[in-house]
């Protein structure tokens, strides 16, 4: 099929995506803003349930992309949108060019700003770090505290800045509750002496072997869950964290010393997505995800026609439900080109 | 610790204050409690600085602490408000200076209440028009008096004969600044670095010299807390609030506490008091307790007034150690006199002396 298709974005959506189409026929320019592809997987360690180290999946995103029919431009940011009839006409940040017959969108999400949480006080006290931030040091296999310690009480709040009106994110991000108890395994694999602490609202585990991740977590790791919201986080004189939590189960007041304290942030659309959303003026949602022409059979089609939509720039998704949603926008994509336009 | 990160905090919350032509509402308890503050913040305004700020005698209580205890409907203190704006709008001024902290935060809360509630704005009008024949405008700019010396905390360093440190080591001075709940943590937007790490005693206290703590339960009520004092079988609640506070801050060996909140101040003094009473327990070095001080008398003291004429003896806690260790030099035979030299009674079990 001689068509030209731009997929905007090179994380997990956008690579499935691409390899789809190329693997299809379709000419396919790929567009990445960073220097690397692999987008937020690409600083991750490992991933739930089955705890597959995340360079397997870059591995194969890789090799999905490296085709004949995909140009990948890599720091590339996109200027300026125009259609003509069914042609989408695009202008590069490097003054380049491109035509093609759809677009898929697949920018992705930014993490929540913890530190808009400020009663955590993420950037101000040494020991307050992210999901993310844990990653990192999960990669870089040091988990000492900003003063070089082993850290011997751990804490992980959950829904940080998901399903908090506080932070206008009124939605579930869906994730953040297998990954704290995917880390809070880890860390009691990496530190055996240490205790963990969930902080949790609910525990949301809506995915397949997420259940038992959980119970071995309980049963095998002995880490403590405690149903209650963090209220506040503060640093004693011997530089240890101070939370008080509302321990909702036992109907009492904790407060509790720490040595790290683990922020399990929230997805929110991209500022990438955004820009592009109102370059092609894309409708979005009241959680300010994309909003999807039909929730069951048009979850990738956009209100703009030949514009599609693919992965965590829609909601909050796994890579699993990622790489099937870029497959599905792939092969709307190809029915748009074979029948539709 | 990273000072940063509660920098780009700050810059998020910060809000105009205007520069002068003040209308001036007081408190209805810091005139007994602490008479030299209220004095002071005109003396600085009006003597030092050169500003406008006019005060109307028929200016009444807002009746917050009577609203905060359920015997205020919400109708009346929305009355009793207008009514301050009525006279604000009379004498011709259009920035509000609320020196208390209950009343700013009551002032707030009506003002956002008028804001999504068009139609309440609409009642009081009626209701204060029906009543006093009245009408009123909404402040153009309205600040709490802390938020003004925050505003000239520079000029007022300009000035600065006592700095906020240790004369004898040149060490600065551990400061514990205490906020009124009720001036951000309502509504952040309405305070200078907002609810989680205010900035407008912070910023004082370190124009002026002094080392900030921040101590664990920083965010604390002081004990206060209105029902839990004013209804009296809670005030074993009361007291045990302001305890955990002083011990969450001990360790960090504070040399004064700074509050912007008249019942802050009160309860923080004078439950050191009854603490000690209580169980023999003081929270300052060598025996003594912290003195608690408002942000203008710590003003005065840094300007070098003299610490009796700012009213520091009608504080419970006595404030010589502090005196002792910025170096500022006092006449103890002076402190319970009046200005023309006569003797006062002087209380007794006053601590710290």
């Amino acid at each position: 099929m001689n068509r030209d298709v731009i997929v905007v974005g090179g994380g997990v959506a956008g690579m499935e995506a691409a390899g789809q189409l190329a693997a299809a026929g379709l000419m396919v320019t790929l567009l990445e803003k960073d220097k690397n592809t692999g987008g937020h997987l690409a600083n991750w360690y490992h991933l739930f349930p089955d705890r597959r180290n995340s360079s397997e999946v870059i591995h194969y995103l890789d090799k999905k992309i490296d085709h004949q029919n995909i140009n990948l431009l890599r720091g590339v940011t996109i200027e300026e949108v125009e259609k003509h009839d069914d042609k989408f006409i695009i202008k590069t940040s490097g003054g380049k060019v491109i035509q093609s017959d759809a677009m898929v969108i697949a920018t992705g999400f930014d993490l929540f700003r913890s530190e808009k949480k400020e009663e955590y006080g993420y950037g101000i006290y040494d020991n307050v770090i992210t999901s993310a931030d844990l990653e990192k040091k999960f990669r870089e296999g040091d988990l000492r505290t900003h003063a070089g310690n082993i850290p011997g009480s751990i804490g992980m709040v959950h829904c940080v800045g998901s399903r908090d009106e506080k932070s206008g994110n009124l939605y579930c991000s869906k994730l953040c509750c297998v990954t704290a108890v995917k880390q809070a395994i880890e860390l009691k694999e990496h530190l055996p002496g240490s205790k963990v602490f969930c902080f949790y609202m609910d525990i949301r585990m809506a995915g397949a072997m997420y259940e038992e991740l959980y119970m071995e977590a309980q049963e095998k790791y002995g880490i403590n869950f405690i149903r209650g919201k963090v209220s506040e986080a503060g640093e004693t004189i011997n530089n240890r964290l101070i939370v008080k939590v509302e321990d909702t189960l036992a109907g009492r007041p904790l407060k509790m010393e720490l040595d790290m304290l683990v922020l399990m942030a929230g997805m929110e659309i991209s500022e990438g997505s955004m820009t592009i959303g109102k370059m092609l003026g894309l409708k979005t949602g009241e959680n300010r995800f994309f909003r999807v022409k039909d929730n069951h059979f048009g979850s990738n089609l956009s209100n703009v026609n030949g514009v599609f939509l693919a992965g965590s720039c829609t909601a909050p998704m796994n890579i699993t439900d990622t790489i099937s949603h870029a497959r599905a926008a792939a092969a709307e994509v190809i029915n748009y080109l074979t029948n539709e336009r | 610790m990273k000072n940063e990160g509660k920098k780009k905090i700050w810059a998020d919350y910060q809000k105009e204050i205007a520069d002068d032509h003040f209308f001036y509402v007081r408190s209805c308890i810091r005139q007994s409690f602490f008479p030299g503050s209220e004095q002071f913040f005109l003396h600085l305004m009006r003597d030092v600085l050169g500003k406008d700020v006019y005060e109307n005698p028929s200016h009444t209580t807002c009746t917050g602490i009577g609203y905060h205890s359920d015997v205020v409907l919400s109708q009346t203190i929305m009355t009793v408000v207008a009514r301050h704006f009525a006279l604000m709008k009379e004498a011709g001024y259009k920035n509000i200076a609320i020196s208390c902290v209950t009343s700013f935060g009551i002032y707030t809360e009506i003002l956002e209440t008028w804001k999504h509630f068009p139609e309440e704005l609409e009642k009081t009008r009626e209701y204060l028009y029906k009543a006093t024949g009245r009408e009123f405008d909404i402040p153009e700019n309205m600040a709490h008096t802390s938020d003004i010396i925050y505003k000239f905390r520079d000029e007022i360093a300009a000035r600065a004969k006592n700095l906020l440190v240790n004369k004898e080591t040149g060490e600065p001075l551990n400061i514990v600044e205490h906020i009124g709940c009720h001036y951000a943590k309502m509504f952040p937007k309405s305070g200078i670095g907002g609810a989680e790490f205010p900035r407008v005693l912070s910023g004082m206290a370190e124009t002026w010299g002094g080392k900030v703590v921040d101590y664990p339960e920083r965010r604390h009520c002081c004990g206060f807390g209105f029902r839990q004092y004013i209804v009296q079988a809670n005030r074993g609640y009361s007291v045990s609030n302001t305890a955990k506070k002083f011990a969450s801050m001990q360790p960090f060996k504070p040399d004064v506490v700074i509050t912007n909140c008249p019942g802050c101040n009160m309860f923080m003094d004078r439950w050191q008091y009854t603490i000690k009473e209580m169980e023999g327990t003081t929270y300052g070095e060598d025996g003594e307790s912290i003195p608690v001080l408002t942000y203008e008398e710590l003003a005065g003291l840094v300007m070098g007034y003299n610490p009796w004429d700012l009213g520091l003896q009608y504080h419970m806690v006595q404030s010589e150690p502090l005196l002792k260790k910025m170096g500022i030099m006092y006449d103890i035979e002076d402190k319970f006199k009046t200005s023309d030299g006569r003797q006062m009674p002087i209380p007794e079990n006053l601590i710290n002396v």
